[in-house]
């Protein structure tokens, strides 16, 4: 694009935003003739409840497409995301920001996203965002459901987002539940895209969002029952783990930094689909098997609460119940073998003096 | 009345609100409360000490690793290893930390406090050559030529007004911000090689970490610090004085509660009580006057009188956390910390004041540096630029410290050592996230967490009013600040950013008519 920008006039059209935000506003004649031109603009509203923000900063980690990409040209040639409000990064605050939300959604065709859970327990007032007109909080789950009503797609972006996460542990004192959960419940038919993860993987998310742009159609993208894509969530940690002969054959590390497989340690590679060990964490760098330690499961829905062998209330660090997982596969090459196996393991995992593990 | 209500503050994590009342140009009043309440002291509870780590880095999804550091000292000296931790394994803790310090306060300057600062529409009529700022410009030009502002968000809308910086240093700056998305992924990447990854990494453990030095990721971390350091002392710190010089007015502004705390922060030992280890900064208690005392983590406690919350106060080993939402009086869902029953302000600028007043001679000049270049003394320190100063020295301090711990690591040599889990014991871990003092408390029953405490940085900072209605640090540093415009209240938001809080924020001004003042609604 070849522009001539006057800075005059750029401040001119600046000045006195605030009575006219966001609303089409001086014609610049020197634009005219690119108004023509049509721009593909997906408004995204980004939404932060029970959560820690870990999700927008694994997103910042994004490389390629990279956060610039994202924040400021293309995602994919020609399709940009707008980034209209997202708590951690947007200029605005106060009614600014609220009124650019407000905005967005009166635009309709945007997007919506969703990091970290939605508390429900008595109305949602454990998180609150906004107030009435009276000073009156307003229960973050009431936004949530008005603004995934209009959305044309949503995204819960983070095990918190898909099913309550970490912020839904035993006994969830504050109701958190899952965004998809709480749009069913609301009667809201908008179509949920699941990216669990603590924090998921940036690609994950940005070539979600790339697929998103280039059919224009969230049915397109393949999921699973979890509503995971299908393209990072399809396979097992376990099965994909270069540790996999180790277990076949039996070989148990016994303590972190230990080369051989780490069931007993509490691994939940046998339970987690995920693709980290092909795609690496950090722009390649490792990944947490690499790192000498345990996947603790956290592409799941279910995490961090897993059955373990014994089915008590599970710790991350001990061997997951792997024989009643609906995942036979995880079983591997050899069923019976694998049970055989994981039941020994899980045996003498448990009836270790509670020692040994993890060290 | 007249009202302006501000609601959410952005460019923080978390959330926050916080009220101000405004009389004639300068708050008169504030009152700070978090609107989010987890839980996580209720749900750990019944579960296996190990879980402590995964659990807690949760809270937080910027210091993260602080959380992670400050569980394992936490079990550590619960399962009697703190004196053992081999070096390898304290070293290469420190290095993760200190990765994820110079991320944090890359983050923080360019991507949470810049805007408040930075006029990024300078870009539109760049006429250089830098890709980053030609992005920018471009982005400018499609939402001009579609006629539509909103399609400058998130940099759109914003406060106007108190933009002051030149045209060449706004572009300039601008260009940072955009390079500094690339640096603060750098020392992610940076993390990660000994972390496995982050945020969230899995690599701390009680009794060290998960895996030991090799050459390749020795050399492979310095690398990439190279760079971290080069943009620090090059881009980082004079950034910092360029938008000081053009607001050197908010030297004045956000004084505070004039007394800071350190619990210290990157272990140089491995000595069995956390508070006697020497750390490269230092633990103690310092005040605006700059006379130093002795830390003692006996003197913590958690007031709740304006938390909603039942349980009671106290010393956070002996104390629960039982949420109602319906007590009356309260307004936040923080408890309030108090050290010695005073109000502290946690963060770099304790930690650098402390480090200064116990004679760190490296502290001293880059202090004494920086801010004489403004003809102020360490004492200035206590403001908005002060913190925001004091920010930007630390980065370079651990940045230039990690290059040292490279040298120190041993390939071959151990990184942990074994570990039993008690069937019943107490731990106190101690620590610094970037945003300020951190502390963990657990009780271990029959062999799992009875009970597990942790007093967040935020929450010393962002704290309500305590037991003795003692106004907290961010509350105390907004009474008094002059605001020059209420439809666009800079300088509230630049004293709360500088702090930078864990939690996201809304604020209201309200002009008193004498029945708002200290009435607070009860959700």
């Amino acid at each position: 694009m070849n522009i001539k920008l006057n800075r005059r006039h750029f401040v001119e059209l600046c000045a006195g935003s605030t009575a006219a935000l966001g609303l089409s506003l001086i014609k610049l004649p020197e634009f005219e003739t690119l108004f023509a031109q049509a721009i593909k603009e997906i408004p995204v509203i980004w939404i932060q409840g029970s959560g820690d923000n870990g999700c927008s900063v694994s997103v910042l980690n994004a490389i390629p497409p990279t956060i610039q990409d994202l924040l400021l040209t293309d995602v994919v040639p020609g399709s940009h995301v707008s980034m209209r409000f997202h708590p951690t990064i947007m200029a605005s605050q106060g009614e600014l920001a609220e009124k650019a939300l407000h905005d967005t959604e009166a635009l309709g065709g945007y997007v919506m996203v969703m990091e970290g859970g939605i508390p429900t327990k008595d109305g949602g007032i454990y998180s609150t965002l906004f107030e009435t007109s009276n000073n009156e909080p307003i229960p973050l789950i009431d936004t949530v459901v008005r603004v995934g009503r209009g959305a044309i797609a949503a995204v819960a972006i983070g095990t918190c987002a898909c099913s309550g996460g970490i912020s839904r542990t035993p006994p969830n004192p504050g109701g958190v539940k899952g965004l998809s959960e709480v749009l069913k419940d609301a009667g809201v038919t908008t179509p949920v895209i699941n990216i669990p993860g603590c924090p998921p993987h940036p690609d994950w998310f940005v070539l979600t969002v790339a697929d998103l742009l280039t059919s224009g159609d969230p049915g397109s993208i393949e999921v699973d029952k979890d509503l995971r894509p299908l393209k990072f969530y399809g396979k097992l940690i376990h099965d994909q783990c270069p540790r996999r002969g180790n277990f076949a054959a039996g070989q148990f590390a016994k303590k972190y930094g230990d080369p051989e497989c780490m069931y007993e340690l509490g691994c939940k590679g046998p339970v987690t689909h995920a693709d980290c060990n092909d795609r690496l964490w950090n722009n390649k760098t490792k990944w947490c098997v690499e790192a000498g330690t345990i996947c603790i499961g956290c592409a799941e829905l279910d995490f961090p609460i897993f059955k373990n062998a014994v089915g008590d209330l599970n710790a991350l660090h001990l061997p997951v119940d792997m024989t009643k997982s609906l995942d036979k596969t995880a079983l591997g090459i050899a069923g019976a073998v694998g049970v055989g196996t994981v039941a020994f393991a899980a045996a003498r995992a448990l009836s270790k003096d509670k020692s040994g593990s993890g060290h | 009345m007249a009202k302006i209500v501000i609601d959410p503050i952005s460019r923080i994590e978390g959330h926050l609100k916080i009220e101000v009342v405004v009389e004639n140009g300068v708050v008169k009043d504030a009152h700070s409360s978090g609107t989010l309440f987890r839980g996580f002291e209720i749900f750990m509870k019944g579960h296996h000490p190990l879980d402590a780590q995964h659990y807690t880095q949760r809270i937080c999804g910027v210091c993260p690793v602080s959380h992670g550091v400050t569980s394992v000292l936490n079990l550590d000296s619960a399962l009697g290893v703190a004196g053992q931790i081999p070096d390898n394994g304290r070293i290469i803790r420190n290095l993760i930390q200190g990765a994820n310090y110079v991320q944090s306060h890359i983050l923080h300057f360019y991507h949470l406090a810049a805007l408040d600062y930075v006029d990024v529409t300078a870009a539109a009529d760049y006429t250089g050559n830098d890709l980053g700022l030609l992005k920018v410009k471009k982005f400018i030009e499609r939402a001009l030529s579609a006629n539509d502002l909103a399609m400058l968000g998130p940099f759109w809308p914003r406060y106007e007004g108190d933009y002051r910086l030149s045209k060449a240093v706004n572009q300039k700056a601008t260009a940072d911000y955009v390079k500094a998305l690339d640096m603060r992924r750098l020392a992610h990447e940076m993390a990660t090689i000994f972390f496995g990854r982050i945020p969230h990494g899995p690599g701390l453990t009680a009794g060290g970490v998960t895996q030991g030095p090799t050459d390749l990721n020795i050399e492979q971390f310095r690398t990439k610090l190279k760079i971290l350091r080069d943009f620090t002392d090059n881009v980082y710190i004079p950034d910092v004085i360029a938008v000081a010089e053009a607001y050197s007015d908010h030297f004045d502004q956000g004084f505070g509660c004039g007394k800071v705390l350190s619990y210290g922060v990157f272990d140089l030992d491995s000595n069995a009580d956390l508070t006697k280890r020497r750390r490269v900064l230092p633990n103690g208690v310092a005040d605006a006057n700059l006379n130093l005392t002795a830390f003692n983590p006996q003197f913590i406690t958690e007031d709740v009188k304006y938390g909603w919350f039942d349980s009671s106060s106290g010393h956070p080993s002996g104390t629960d956390t039982i949420d109602n939402h319906n007590k009356s009086g309260a307004y936040s869902w923080l408890k309030a910390p108090r050290y010695n029953g005073e109000v502290h302000e946690v963060g770099p600028l304790p930690r650098v004041l402390v480090a200064y007043l116990a004679g760190d001679p490296t502290v001293q000049q880059m202090v004494n540096d920086t801010l004489g270049h403004f003809g102020a003394g360490p004492s200035a320190l206590f403001s908005t630029l002060g913190r925001h100063a004091a920010r930007a020295l630390e980065c370079k301090i651990v940045a230039d410290a990690m290059d040292k711990w490279l040298d120190e690591l041993k390939v071959g040599d151990p990184w942990n050592v074994p570990i039993e889990i008690p069937d019943s014991a107490e731990g106190m871990g101690l620590w610094e996230a970037p945003r300020g003092a951190l502390g963990h408390w657990i009780s271990i029953k029959n062999g799992v967490i009875d009970r597990y405490q942790c007093v967040v940085p935020s929450t010393w900072n962002c704290s309500p009013r305590d037991d003795r209605d003692q106004p907290g640090a961010i509350e105390q540093s907004l009474i008094g600040a002059k605001v020059r415009d209420e439809e666009n209240p800079f300088e509230v938001v630049r004293i709360v950013r500088a702090f930078d809080p864990c939690l996201a924020c809304a604020v209201h001004l309200v002009r008193p008519n004498g029945d708002t003042i200290g009435e607070y609604r009860i959700a």
